[in-house]
C-alpha cells in the first residue's frame, strides 16, 4: 500500500498545484518580509531614543506580539476587523497585515539590540569629529549595526516562513490547504494519501528554511570575530 | 464593538477547562523537551562520534520545519502506515520534538559559554567527566542558558496554539468551536486573548526576575 501510495504525487498536476500553493505561502512570507525590514530599521532606529514617552508604546507594540500567539492575532482581526468595521479583508490580506505587524516589531528589536550594542565612544567619536545625528547613523552606526543584525534578521525570516503554516487556518489557499484537497479528492484511491501528502510539505518547508539558517549560522560565525 | 458580559460568564467554565489543558500540555511538553534538550546538547559538547552526527540531523529536521506540519503529519499521516497517536500524545510528541531542538541549541550555547580555565581546573583535580558535568559546568551553563530557556518557554506554550489543528480542545480551538456554535464572535475572541495573557504575563514577569536572580553564578569571564 505504501508503495502505491508515492504516486500519488504524480498523478495529473498534483505536484504542479502543491509548488503552486508553496508560491502563495512564499508570497505571503516575502511581502511581509520586505515591510517588517523597511519598516522595522525605521521603527529600531527611532527605539534607540533615551526619551521613555518615545519607547514605550513601541515597548506595548512589541510586547503584544511577542505575547500573543500569532494563531490568536490572525482570528483576532480575520474576524473582529471585518465584523466591526464593516471592512472586507480577504484571509491573505489578512495574513500579510498580522505578519508585517509581527515582523516589524521583531526586527526593529533586532535592530535596536544591534545599535545599543555598539561600543559608546563610537557615538561619542562621531559627536566629536562633528557629525549631525543623521550622518552618525548613516556613516558609522547603521553601517556597523547591519553585521550585527543580519543572522537574527535571517532567522527572524526562517520563523517567518515556518509560521506561514498558520494561513491555512483562517483559510488561505496555501500550501497545507492544497495538500488537504489533493488528500480529501484522492482518499478512496489512496488511503495513504496523507502520509506522503504532509510528507512532501514537510520536505518542502525543510528545503526552503534549512539553508537559510545555515547561511545565517555562517555569517554569524564569519563575522564573529 | 458591544459585549455580551452574561454570556462571556456562561462560557467561562469551558475556558478554565481550556485553560487548563493548555497548560498541562504544554508543562508536560516543556519538561519533556528540556530532558531532549539536556540530552543532545551533552551529546554535542563531548562530540560523541556517531550520535553527534544523529544529534544534528534531529536539530535541522526540527528547527527548519514548521509545528503545524509536524502535528499533520503524527496525526494525520502515521495512522496510514499503522501508528494511530490520540491528538494529546501526537501534541506532546510534537511539542517535544520542536523544544527540544531548541533548547538543545540553548543548552549548547550555555556549556561553551562556561570558561575554559573552569573546565581545565576540573580536570586538573581529577575529576571525571561525570563529575565535571555535575558540578562544575551545568551549574554554569545553566546562567547562561536562562534567558534563552525562558524565551523558549514562552515560545513553547505560544506553539501550544497550534494544537488547535488537530483537535485538541484547548484554548484556541474552544474559542473556534463557541464561535461556531453561537457566533458571538468578539467575546470569544476576548476571552481567548485574556486566556493568552492569564497565562503569560505572570511567566514573563516571573522569568525576568530568575534572569536577574541567577546572574551570581557566572564566573571566570
Amino acid at each position: 500500500m505504501l508503495n502505491s501510495g508515492i504516486s500519488i504525487l504524480f498523478e495529473g498536476i498534483n505536484l504542479q498545484r502543491l509548488l503552486l500553493g508553496l508560491l502563495v505561502t512564499l508570497r505571503v512570507a516575502s511581502i511581509a518580509v520586505v515591510i517588517s525590514i523597511v519598516v522595522g530599521i525605521i521603527i529600531g532606529v527611532i527605539r534607540t531614543s533615551k526619551n521613555k514617552l518615545v519607547q514605550l508604546p513601541f515597548r506595548i507594540y512589541l510586547e503584544l506580539f511577542r505575547i500573543i500567539p500569532i494563531l490568536v492575532w490572525l482570528f483576532v482581526i480575520y474576524y473582529i476587523v471585518p465584523a466591526n468595521f464593516d471592512i472586507n479583508l480577504s484571509s491573505e490580506v489578512v495574513a500579510l497585515i498580522v505578519f508585517s505587524l509581527w515582523g516589524t516589531a521583531e526586527m526593529s528589536d533586532i535592530v535596536r539590540g544591534a545599535i545599543i550594542s555598539l561600543p559608546k565612544h563610537q557615538v561619542e567619536s562621531s559627536k566629536a569629529l562633528g557629525l549631525s545625528p543623521v550622518q552618525m547613523y548613516r556613516y558609522v552606526l547603521i553601517p556597523q549595526a547591519t553585521k550585527r543584525s543580519i543572522p537574527p534578521m535571517i532567522n527572524l525570516i526562517t520563523r517567518m516562513i515556518k509560521t506561514t503554516a498558520l494561513l491555512t487556518m483562517i483559510g488561505v489557499i496555501e500550501v497545507i490547504k492544497v495538500g488537504q484537497q489533493i488528500i480529501e479528492v484522492n482518499n478512496l484511491e489512496y488511503p495513504s494519501a496523507s502520509f506522503w501528502i504532509y510528507g512532501i510539505i514537510f520536505l518542502m518547508y525543510f528545503c526552503i528554511c534549512f539553508p537559510l539558517s545555515r547561511f545565517s549560522r555562517k555569517l554569524e560565525r564569519k563575522w564573529a570575530t | 464593538m458591544t459585549f455580551d458580559w452574561q454570556y462571556m460568564i456562561d462560557v467561562l467554565p469551558h475556558y478554565k477547562t481550556a485553560l487548563w489543558l493548555t497548560l498541562k500540555l504544554a508543562f508536560i511538553g516543556i519538561v519533556f523537551a528540556i530532558l531532549v534538550g539536556l540530552i543532545c546538547s551533552i551529546i554535542q559538547y563531548f562530540k560523541i562520534k556517531a550520535l553527534s552526527n544523529i544529534v544534528q540531523v534531529y536539530l535541522e529536521i526540527a528547527r527548519n520545519t514548521p509545528l503545524l506540519i509536524q502535528l499533520f503529519f503524527l496525526y494525520y499521516g502515521l495512522p496510514k502506515v499503522g501508528i494511530t497517536l490520540s491528538g494529546e500524545v501526537c501534541g506532546i510528541i510534537g511539542l517535544t520534538f520542536l523544544g527540544g531542538s531548541y533548547m538543545a541549541e540553548v543548552f549548547r550555547s550555555g556549556m561553551e559559554a562556561v570558561a575554559k580555565s573552569q573546565v581545565e581546573t576540573g580536570k586538573a583535580i581529577g575529576l571525571s567527566n561525570l563529575q565535571l558535568m555535575r558540578y562544575v559546568i551545568i551549574p554554569q551553563a545553566f546562567s547562561y542558558s536562562v534567558p534563552g530557556f525562558s524565551a523558549n518557554c514562552i515560545f513553547l506554550l505560544k506553539e501550544t496554539s497550534v494544537f488547535s489543528g488537530i483537535a485538541i480542545l484547548e484554548l484556541t480551538n474552544t474559542t473556534k468551536n463557541l464561535m461556531g456554535i453561537f457566533y458571538k464572535t468578539n467575546e470569544a475572541l476576548f476571552m481567548l486573548v485574556v486566556g493568552y495573557l492569564i497565562i503569560l504575563l505572570p511567566l514573563t514577569i516571573f522569568l525576568t526576575w530568575l534572569e536577574r536572580r541567577v546572574r551570581h553564578a557566572e564566573f571566570g569571564n
